[in-house]
């Protein structure tokens, strides 16, 4: 036998499972699957970690402290646990552990298709076509920035950026810069923008506002250690509605600050309610300002109430900080309603509008009418097919890259599972003719 | 008496209502509502409106009779007042949408309601509607309302329903929001 090193991947053939996306999600399902001993394949149409190196803003770090960054086997090591990772040292970290895990990934390999194909699945590349019994999606959460339907109103001569367009204020022209969005996303833009010297304007629909530090602690160490990152998706009263959440208003930074709409009244950005619509070169917004940040509030306020009784409970109140209440969102008692988007104070609209996963490859009728994949905590209807590293996806920490190892160790353990049932009981063509009748009487249209 | 799992009555059909979201979440189609009323000037500012058919689930339904309402000037507008003013219908929709929101969000919260007062005071300043400065808008310059509940809750849930029942308010979302809105004329 010719020794190919390890990290030497065939270019098409069959395996067992193909997975797609070499991020945090896919490189951790690699590593269980190597502890599991199966036989598969990382896809990955840029470089390891691609959408970290390439689809985000200059200044971004993670909104979770470093001692909280660790992945199946892997964990950061260096000295400032404290600390927020930088984009750089975000690909650095993963790219370490892809080094560290040597999972068989094929760089610059795009999936073009994933069809249902003998019991199993084909996933057509554009460097050559795999045969495998399961497929895993780990292709991101965050590949198309969504904008909303008026945004095709927007007059001509304003510039339009999405999140993903968006690097630095130095590539913004001089003048008022509308933000569409109060998630961490819109919060983060309008701060460094208006730090810049900008004019800024805060568009904002429910959000959801946290503070960085709690009773002297990180919020993320409480989140963690009061078992509210750990509840499970099939627990929740609202799945649909944790899982299309706005990120939550953090910043992660050296100094450890607050970010949220006061701060950013404090500096001069004004804030509105939701775009609604444009009319004439008229942005409306929404007159609901005040009732949703009343929700924030009332939320925010919850969640340190839940915090505040798992620390009496738990015995280490002597040990840490007072309670702490925070000031209650201002809102300005008329504010603007309508904005003239012709007159030359706004030149640039920013879309801090959301995310949403590409499956445009995808061609497994698994969407439901909204596009998204129709799984149960990552295990998708199409026998075989799973996803992970999305939102809530088995718990509220699937959202954050360390909550990938819990979620992954799960779904991996119900792949080996189907694989093995599926080696006992090899699938003939009547089998599969049956699964195809099943899914589409699923699907409403048998 | 046991105060353990007290049942709650506040009148609402938390069953049907939770069963609906339910049935229409399978069935989307069939939460498709038009609204509908009918209206024909009397004299003067007078103007009878009248309520009864409305489509939805799929078919035609009627309420229980047909309601008929009233709506004119009062007399410092040298009008007949023969009914509450246009601008007031609206906040009569505004009140009674939220605090409908207010009964369905307090009963599916278990949470008994005693009594659910609100005051809505609407400023408007008339000079847009007479034409006098096109820099004042026609509509009102905003909204205030203000809820005195008394209800077996702590403050803050009484907040969290209040805020709810805005969240969800078909009203709210019409006075707060744009809408589309088309008038032709027929033969």
């Amino acid at each position: 036998m010719i020794d190919l090193g390890q990290n030497y991947v065939r270019s098409a053939g069959a395996t067992d499972v193909v997975v797609i996306g070499a991020g945090h999600a896919g490189l951790a399902t690699s590593y269980c699957l190597s502890e599991r001993s199966i036989d598969h394949v990382v896809l990955e149409r840029g470089e390891v970690a691609n959408s970290w190196r390439k689809e985000r803003w200059d200044s971004l770090r993670l909104l979770t402290p470093n001692w909280q960054s660790r992945l199946p086997g892997f964990m950061y090591k260096g000295d400032k646990p404290d600390d927020f990772m930088s984009m750089p040292e975000v690909v650095d970290f993963i790219q370490s552990y892809a080094d560290f895990s040597a999972a068989p990934v094929r760089t610059h390999t795009t999936v073009t298709s994933v069809r249902q194909q003998d019991g199993g699945y084909r996933v057509i590349s554009d460097t050559g076509e795999w045969q495998a019994k399961s497929v895993v999606i780990a292709s991101g959460a965050c590949n198309i920035a969504v904008t909303p339907r008026v945004a095709a109103a927007l007059p001509e001569g304003l510039e339009s950026l999405t999140a993903h367009q968006y690097r630095a204020p130095e590539q913004l022209q001089a003048g008022g810069v509308l933000v569409v969005g109060a998630s961490a996303t819109g919060l983060q833009l309008a701060d460094e923008i208006s730090r810049a010297g900008h004019d800024v304007i805060v568009a904002t629909g429910e959000h959801v506002r946290m503070p960085r530090s709690y009773r002297g602690m990180d919020i993320q160490f409480w989140l963690d250690r009061a078992g509210i990152l750990n509840e499970r998706y099939d627990e929740l009263d609202d799945i649909v509605r944790a899982r299309g959440l706005p990120s939550p208003q953090l910043i992660g930074s050296a100094d450890r600050r607050a970010l949220d709409l006061n701060r950013l009244s404090d500096n001069g950005v004004r804030i509105t309610g939701r775009l609604m619509g444009i009319n004439n070169s008229t942005a409306q917004f929404s007159g609901s300002l005040s009732n949703v940040c009343a929700l924030a509030d009332l939320k925010m306020s919850r969640m340190l109430d839940a915090i505040d009784k798992w620390i009496q409970c738990s015995g280490v109140a002597a040990n840490v900080g007072a309670i702490e209440r925070f000031e209650e969102t201002r809102v300005d008692s008329s504010p603007c309603l309508t904005l003239k988007l012709d007159d030359g104070s706004i030149k640039t609209v920013i879309w801090a509008t959301g995310f949403r996963p590409d499956y445009r490859w995808l061609d497994v009728p698994v969407l439901d009418g909204k596009g998204r994949l129709r799984h149960d905590g990552g295990v998708v209807e199409a026998p075989g097919m799973y996803v992970l590293g999305l939102p809530v996806l088995r718990r509220r920490k699937s959202s954050y890259i360390h909550g990938i190892e819990d979620d992954v160790r799960e779904i991996t353990a119900h792949l080996h599972a189907y694989l093995d049932k599926s080696r006992r009981a090899p699938h003939n063509a009547g089998r599969y003719a049956a699964t195809k009748t099943a899914h589409v009487a699923s699907l409403g249209l048998g | 008496m046991s105060a353990v799992l007290k049942a709650v009555d506040n009148g609402v059909n938390v069953e049907a209502l939770l069963g609906a979201r339910e049935a229409l979440t399978a069935a989307p189609e069939a939460a498709r509502f038009v609204w509908r009323a009918e209206s024909e000037w009397q004299n003067g500012t007078h103007t009878q409106s009248f309520v009864k058919g409305f489509f939805g689930l799929g078919e035609e339904h009627s309420h229980v009779r047909e309601y008929v309402y009233d709506t004119d000037h009062p007399e410092v507008f040298a009008s007949e007042d023969k009914g509450s003013t246009p601008v007031e219908f609206v906040l009569v929709g505004l009140a009674g949408c939220l605090t409908a929101g207010i009964a369905a969000v307090a009963s599916n919260r278990a949470i008994q309601l005693h009594s659910v007062k609100a005051t809505i005071e609407a400023p408007m300043d008339i000079q847009g509607i007479l034409g006098i400065d096109s820099d004042v808008r026609n509509g009102f310059e905003g909204i205030k309302v203000s809820y005195q509940i008394d209800a077996d809750a702590s403050e803050e849930d009484i907040k969290a329903i209040v805020a709810q029942s805005q969240k969800r308010s078909a009203v709210f979302d019409i006075i707060a929001n744009p809408t589309n809105l088309t008038v032709e004329v027929n033969k």
